[in-house]
């Protein structure tokens, strides 16, 4: 993962949050991505969300498989510890950072290639197990290390830069972390800052597993005319269907929406979530309903937006486990080992 | 007879051919059990196949004054219960030995031998007359075969008793129904042979201080005592007792008696690429972090082995090896993993591999492997077998150092970190090749990104051949040390050694203790030097140069130990032979003493 270093300059004036820090605490080393790469944006996207967040970035651990898209952790929190996996399989990686330490914020960026094919299986049970993570996808349909091959979210139709045409039906994250029970679902794109920010927020506060899946666009091997991934597409076929709002603890509620078009929802930690509907016939607390509007609107060429799924009463991992309250990484060695003489009455059995 | 009947007080094999799904087991361990409290060394095999109900499974209980505890290869008297298997099981009598079967029904191809005893109990006749209840019929024949065997075998009846009582305090009617069924046979024994036999136990005072259990629970107590608090895995044979028993242990000792809160976290992964990953995930957060598994999720495990190895994270694989190669016979026995565990992963990788013998050293080896792991940032794998991890083994009773505190390496706390002008991942700071490495979210100081791509030794992404040579050379100076921290070879020399040697590892240990003997009633003297670790250490190194010959003994085809040897010290292959023993079944001493007394004749020695 290249990165290099970025000279920090303070300026005064330059905003501080509750911790002290300005967002350039928050950044990290410089891309080496491509001018224009959609994955930048995003990165840009997380760093003003944690910012406003005002979270210390040592308590967050940021963690990837192999892209483009998962070189970004270098450029983003550079106070935070990284953990740049293998191909596929940073899922398990955040199982068990988030087992040995529930206290930690986890959040998981991705690419198209490394959770919808060699990594679809750990993705899939990531969602199941609801870990209490941020998991972001950053969507471009093609893999874009590798050169431009084709990815299994690559549109039916859609056409590589030299010509060939993609006939395989695509993986839609979003729709299968609908169906395996994903308690926070959202999508958006990497060029719609405004609704990027508060559904980062809102998916690190989530507990429980966050899918957000970013269309991102590749501009070196997936911006072209006949791609359904490109900048022109996006913009001009997404739907946006939900806006989400974050509200941290204590802050009030501004009455600026309509009663009945706006759903705050509590999050556990008192921090609350609006959900506003810009399309009345969108239900985000109904699952079926949910994946039938996202169906019915990509079989039109729609994207839709927003946050498409939200269930805050689901246990996670920990609590389905009941694992202890003090994570298990900071438990004293003396409540851990049963010692001597437990050893020799349990013996008792194998005389 | 091949050896006189008094011989065989407290020295045969009762082999007992069951059908699995029977419940054959627990009358199987009370037989294993009861010989054990009466004194007398005794080990247990079990031959199940890989299935769960209506296959042939045997068990082998060998009886041995001496303490051998290896198998023996000889059958003294057989339980011919499954007539699927009589004709073979018929032949696997050793001459002068004896047959019991069910003469519910006649079989009259038993009568094939004239050189063994063959005894007839109805046993599902007198079961299916006193119990009303199928299934309990079908289990109570197994009981009323322990009491034909307690009559013919001599076995101390309070005891039976005793263990009894032990099994089904909780369940009177069951205690009850074992009882009678094992008065049955004992009744018809009694009354219709000459009882005991020759082949028969008498009372020992051989076994006090010791238990009788199996390498994978030991392996799992030890993870319990290491402090090991984040375990996963994929269900394999042989394996899946190790996460069964640190599951049971932990909800009993780990588990807050008011809240239900749980010290501990098991998660069954979606596969064993998943499992590590989440070994790695939890050790990179400062937890002990472990997995079970055998050949195929090794193979699996591959990719994040040398990823961990390269960035240096710990991680305690516990390798419980079956026959390969692919799904191979997942309930047979081999040292099969020795090589791909050794260098698991693409590039140059070497992996530390401790090498239990028994389940005394599964536990103090699992412990080991924690410190070991977190002492040395880098995978550790306990390569374990079917054989220690499955069977039944009598050894000396577990014992806990309360002093004991987990050795966590070098780990930078936020004291240190506060202090510190900056803080760089990979430098050696010691001398010993072993950096210093942070936890998440303890400190602002301590960030720093693992990756499995080429780093510098200031933890920096690079391509540089210099900056990247400088960290995996730095690696090398790291496994000298792991070298001088593993577990040492137990070395056994003879005085009267005329220079041959004999090296192993693992399960084969008391065959070669049993064949040692064999060989020097015989006039030859051989030392032995058994490995307990890889890197091999200069102990090894020494014991191969002073010797001038040295078998080799391991269980699989291709002597993948002795590649190892081959490959990783400077003793000349030519000097090295193989005895190799492959099959899936526990080795015997028999192609250790033949494989010697066979270069002796052809006058080899030096
Ligand atoms: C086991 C393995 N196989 C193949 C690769 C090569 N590889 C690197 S990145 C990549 C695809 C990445 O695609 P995606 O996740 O969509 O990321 P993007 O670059 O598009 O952001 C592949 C196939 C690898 N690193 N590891
Ligand atoms: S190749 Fe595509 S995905 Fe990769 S950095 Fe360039 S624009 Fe971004
Ligand atoms: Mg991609």
């Amino acid at each position: 993962m290249t990165s290099i270093a970025k000279p920090k300059i303070v300026h005064r004036g330059l905003r501080r949050n509750a911790l002290g820090l300005t967002i350039r605490d928050y950044e990290g080393g410089m891309s080496t991505l491509c001018a224009g790469c959609g994955h930048d944006s995003v990165t840009a996207a997380i760093v003003q969300a944690f910012f406003e967040l005002d979270i210390p970035p040592h308590r967050v651990a940021k963690m990837s498989g192999i892209g483009c898209s998962s070189k970004t952790p270098a450029y983003f929190l550079g106070a935070s510890h990284g953990f740049n996996a293998v191909h596929g399989r940073m899922p398990s990686i955040a199982t068990g950072a988030g087992a040995a330490n529930r206290d930690l914020y986890l959040l998981g960026i991705s690419g198209d290639g490394d959770s919808l094919s060699i990594g679809l299986g750990q993705f899939a049970h990531a969602v199941r197990r609801n870990l209490d993570m941020l998991y972001v996808i950053e969507n471009n349909g093609v893999y874009g290390l590798t050169k431009g091959q084709f990815s299994a979210s690559a549109d039916v139709g859609s056409k590589a830069k030299r010509g060939e045409e993609n006939r395989q039906p695509p993986i839609d994250p979003v729709q299968m972390a609908m169906a395996l029970g994903g308690t926070f679902v959202a999508r958006s794109f990497s060029g719609d800052k405004d609704q990027l920010v508060p559904l980062i927020k809102a998916g690190i506060r989530h507990r429980g597993f966050a899918l957000l899946d970013v269309l991102s666009p590749c501009v070196t091997f997936n911006d072209h005319e006949a791609s359904t991934k490109s900048y022109a597409y996006t913009r001009e076929f997404r739907h946006r269907v939900v806006n989400a709002d974050f509200i941290p603890p204590r802050e009030e509620i501004k009455a600026a929406y309509d009663e009945g078009e706006v759903m705050p929802i509590e999050l556990h930690d008192g921090s609350r979530v609006l959900l506003r509907k810009i399309s009345k016939d969108y239900n985000p607390h109904n699952r079926g309903a949910a994946i039938d509007y996202i169906r019915s609107h990509h079989r039109a060429g729609e994207i839709v937006t927003g946050l498409l799924y939200m269930d805050e009463g689901d246990p996670d991992m920990h609590g389905l486990n009941n694992t202890s309250r003090t994570p298990l990484n900071e438990l004293p060695f003396e409540a851990l080992c049963p010692g001597a003489d437990a050893l020799a009455s349990l013996q008792r059995r194998f005389r | 007879m091949s050896q006189s009947a008094q011989d065989r007080v407290n020295d045969f094999v009762i082999k007992l051919a069951n059908v699995n799904g029977t419940g054959s087991a627990s009358a199987n361990s009370l037989l294993m059990k009861t010989i054990f409290r009466m004194g007398i060394p005794v080990n247990g095999k079990n031959f199940f196949p890989s299935n769960i109900q209506g296959l042939p499974t045997w068990y082998e209980i060998r009886v041995t004054r001496d303490g051998y505890l290896a198998r023996s290869g000889r059958v003294d008297v057989m339980v011919a219960m499954n007539a699927q298997t009589y004709a073979q099981d018929l032949a696997d009598v050793s001459p002068g030995g004896t047959l019991i079967y069910d003469s519910t029904w006649p079989r009259h191809q038993l009568l094939a031998r004239s050189d063994i005893t063959i005894l007839g109990v109805p046993l599902a006749r007198m079961c299916n007359e006193r119990f009303s209840n199928a299934r309990t019929r079908v289990l109570m024949k197994n009981m009323a075969y322990v009491g034909a065997l307690a009559a013919l075998l001599g076995l101390d009846r309070a005891v039976i008793e005793q263990l009894v009582e032990e099994t089904f305090a909780r369940k009177p009617a069951a205690l009850d129904a074992n009882r009678e069924a094992i008065e049955l046979g004992f009744a018809y024994a009694q009354e219709h042979f000459d009882c005991p036999l020759p082949t028969r136990v008498e009372p020992l005072d051989k076994t006090s201080g010791h238990i009788m259990i199996d390498g994978n629970t030991a392996t799992a107590l030890g993870c319990v005592y290491a402090g090991a608090t984040v375990g996963a895995w994929y269900p394999i044979t042989p394996s899946t007792s190790v996460m069964d028993a640190f599951k049971s242990y932990c909800e009993r000792y780990r588990t807050d008696p008011e809240t239900g809160e749980r010290r501990f976290c098991i998660i069954q992964a979606e596969d064993e690429l998943a499992a590590i990953g989440m070994v790695l995930g939890a050790s990179w957060n400062g937890a002990r972090a472990f997995t079970p598994t055998s050949g195929p999720g090794l193979s699996l495990m591959n990719e994040f082995l040398g990823f961990a190895y390269f960035a240096e994270l710990p991680a305690v694989v516990v390798d419980v090896q079956r026959v390969g190669p692919s799904t191979g016979m997942p309930t047979r026995t081999q040292q099969s993993d020795m090589l791909s565990a050794a260098y698991a992963s693409h590039g140059d990788t070497r992996h530390v591999l401790l090498l239990p013998a028994n389940p005394g050293e599964c536990f103090e080896f699992a412990v080991a492997a924690f410190d070991l792991a977190e002492r040395l940032q880098t995978p550790v794998i306990l390569l374990s077998d079917l054989d220690i991890g499955m069977n039944d083994w009598m050894c000396k009773e577990l014992s806990w150092d309360p002093a004991y505190r987990p050795d966590r390496g070098k780990v930078l706390g936020a004291d240190e970190l506060v202090d510190a002008a900056n803080f760089h991942r990979y430098l050696d700071k010691d001398g010993d090749g072993i950096p210093y490495r942070t936890l998440p979210g303890v400190h602002p100081k301590g960030a720093y990104f693992v990756r499995g791509s080429g780093h510098n030794k200031y933890g920096a992404y690079t391509e540089d051949s210099d900056e990247y040579r400088e960290v995996v050379d730095r690696l090398l100076v790291k496994w000298r040390t792991a070298a001088t921290l593993v577990p040492k070879p137990e070395i056994r020399r003879h005085p009267k050694s005329a220079g041959w040697g004999i090296v192993a590892a693992g399960s084969c240990d008391w065959a070669v203790l049993e064949a040692l003997d064999r060989l020097a009633d015989s006039g030859i003297h051989l030392d032995y030097c058994r490995i307990r670790a890889f890197p091999f250490g200069k102990e090894v190194e020494e014991f191969l140069e002073q010797h001038e010959r040295v078998f080799v003994v391991e269980q699989n085809r291709d002597a993948q130990l002795k590649a190892l040897l081959t490959l990783e010290t400077e003793y000349p292959k030519q000097r090295m032979h193989s005895v190799l023993h492959y099959g899936g079944l526990p080795i015997d001493c028999s192609s250790i003493v033949s494989a010697v007394e066979r270069a002796e004749a052809q006058g080899e020695a030096a």
